[in-house]
């Protein structure tokens, strides 16, 4: 699997041959608060480089989720539809939130890895 | 403008609070547990409310002070006896709602506790009204602490002995230490507790002092929370200067006296109102499944037409549930009603519900 990479929008992106999870990341999570409601794409749609994928909302407001990279969605992880508050637990592990199978993997170039986006969420939240 | 802080700013900043401003002040909206567990907590054992940003006006003056009231507020405020409490509100002439409020009969006259983003407004509308006959004070050298929740009663009688033989919606000056403090019991959360008044450099004290007997500090976020789960109303939200006491399903909080003689602000058009109906009504509204459907989400009945707008809605955390309130046409208002929600270009089912959405635990007494 390849390096965790991060987009300016808080979300993370990981590819396994063509296929890329993504899901949020901790810091967009705490920024939330508590995630009472998860939207996702629908399986075998297609999603366009930071266009919105998905919606979750906190206690306090909704929040767009974007896709960092463009593609077909092949798989989207129902057990966060079911139990929101498992984003809070487990960001950036076992709540992903979908699947996409990829078609430009250079879409990857532009985004930052952990060191940069730690920076950037340190700077944008200040 | 700068912005303004309360009393208890550093014990907030102390404690992790998450900041917002709100009616010009910077005020706690949660602390690091969180809007579901600060709110769970609540429920289950008890939770302190910072809300000195609300206005504390005191009126002096003896029965002619009671009559120009009456004249103002829809209550029957000559058989309220003192120490007692009415939920109320300041209106236009065509009854619409400037501020909703709670009015207790002290000794010396009266005390209004009125809306943080309202309370100047409100003492200019009053300040009119009454003349220069009787003094006001909108006392700015008092914070207001909420203590809320099952475990509020035998916390606070700790500390201030007594306070336990007070009955809902009843409230009395005690003393504690060298300090005068006006006790209520009273809130905005659906649960049994209390509301105190205290001197701005008395406050952060005694707040830490709850904070030991084990009560915890809960922010704005929780407090909406908890109140939309009680199905109580929000000034700004389900309540504003078009909407009347009976447009908002308030009409219980008009004293039955006064119905029938009116001679109250806006009495005409609430009188013929209640004999006539209102095209809208304030309603509970429950989203089928997850979703949350905010305030400004528009409401469709099943051909398709707009009959409404949800004025507030979230997540209940006790409900464990979506919950909203909201005004639909008088026609859709029955509970059980099918409606739908627009939210993100997509139409949702829901139904109209009745109010509120979680159980009062209230200490009823004689009032």
């Amino acid at each position: 699997m390849s390096e965790v990479k991060f987009s300016k929008e808080h979300e993370w992106i990981t590819l396994e041959g063509d296929v890329a999870t993504i899901g949020i990341t901790k810091h967009a999570t705490e920024m939330l608060g508590d995630i009472v409601f998860a939207e996702l794409p629908e399986k075998g749609s297609n999603v366009e480089k930071d266009g919105t994928a998905g919606v979750v909302e906190s206690t306090k407001a909704a929040s767009d989720v974007y896709t960092p990279v463009s593609g077909e969605v092949v798989d989207t992880n129902q057990a966060i539809v079911d139990d929101p508050s498992k984003i809070n637990e487990d960001p950036e592990g076992s709540a992903w939130f979908f699947k996409l199978k990829m078609k430009d993997q250079s879409e990857m170039d532009g985004l930052m890895n952990k060191e940069e986006y730690d920076k950037f969420a340190k700077e944008s939240a200040s | 403008m700068e912005i303004k802080k309360t009393s208890l700013n550093k014990l907030h900043q102390s404690n992790n609070a998450k900041f917002v401003e709100f009616a010009g002040y910077e005020m706690p909206i949660q602390y690091s547990k969180g809007i579901i567990e600060e709110h769970k907590f609540t429920r289950s054992h008890s939770g302190i409310f910072d809300v000195s940003h609300m206005g504390q006006l005191f009126i002096y003056g003896d029965e002619n002070l009671t009559e120009e009231l009456e004249k103002i507020f829809p209550l029957d405020l000559k058989n309220l006896k003192q120490n007692c409490s009415k939920y109320s509100f300041l209106m236009n002439e065509d009854a619409g709602i400037y501020d909703d409020l709670i009015i207790t009969r002290i000794e010396e006259g009266y005390l209004i506790i009125l809306n943080a983003a309202c309370k100047d407004k409100d003492f200019e509308i009053l300040s009119k009204l009454l003349g220069k006959k009787f003094k006001m004070n909108l006392d700015n050298n008092r914070s207001l602490i909420a203590i809320q929740g099952p475990k509020s009663v035998e916390i606070l009688n700790s500390i201030i002995d007594g306070v336990d033989q007070l009955k809902f919606m009843t409230g009395n000056w005690f003393d504690s230490g060298n300090q005068k403090l006006f006790v209520t019991r009273s809130g905005y959360t659906g649960e049994d507790g209390f509301e105190i008044s205290i001197s701005n450099d008395n406050a952060e004290k005694f707040v830490q002092n709850l904070i030991e007997k084990g009560a915890q500090l809960i922010g704005l976020g929780a407090r909406d929370t908890l109140r939309l789960e009680a199905g109580l109303c929000l000034y700004g939200h389900e309540l504003d200067t078009n909407k009347t006491p009976v447009e908002a399903n308030l009409r219980w909080a008009i004293s039955k006296s006064r119905l029938s003689n009116g001679g109250f602000i806006g009495s005409k058009k609430i009188m013929n109102q209640m004999q006539d109906g209102v095209k809208q009504i304030r309603v509970g509204i429950k989203p089928e499944g997850r979703l949350i459907a905010r305030e400004k989400t528009k409401i469709f009945n099943d051909a398709d037409t707009q009959i409404g707008e949800i004025t507030s809605g979230t997540f209940g955390p006790s409900v464990n549930g979506p919950i909203a309130m909201g005004y639909v046409d008088s026609e859709f208002s029955k509970v059980n009603t099918k409606i739908l929600l627009e939210v993100r270009g997509k139409k949702y089912p829901a139904n109209v519900c009745g109010l509120p959405f979680y159980k009062k635990n209230y200490v009823k007494g004689v009032n």
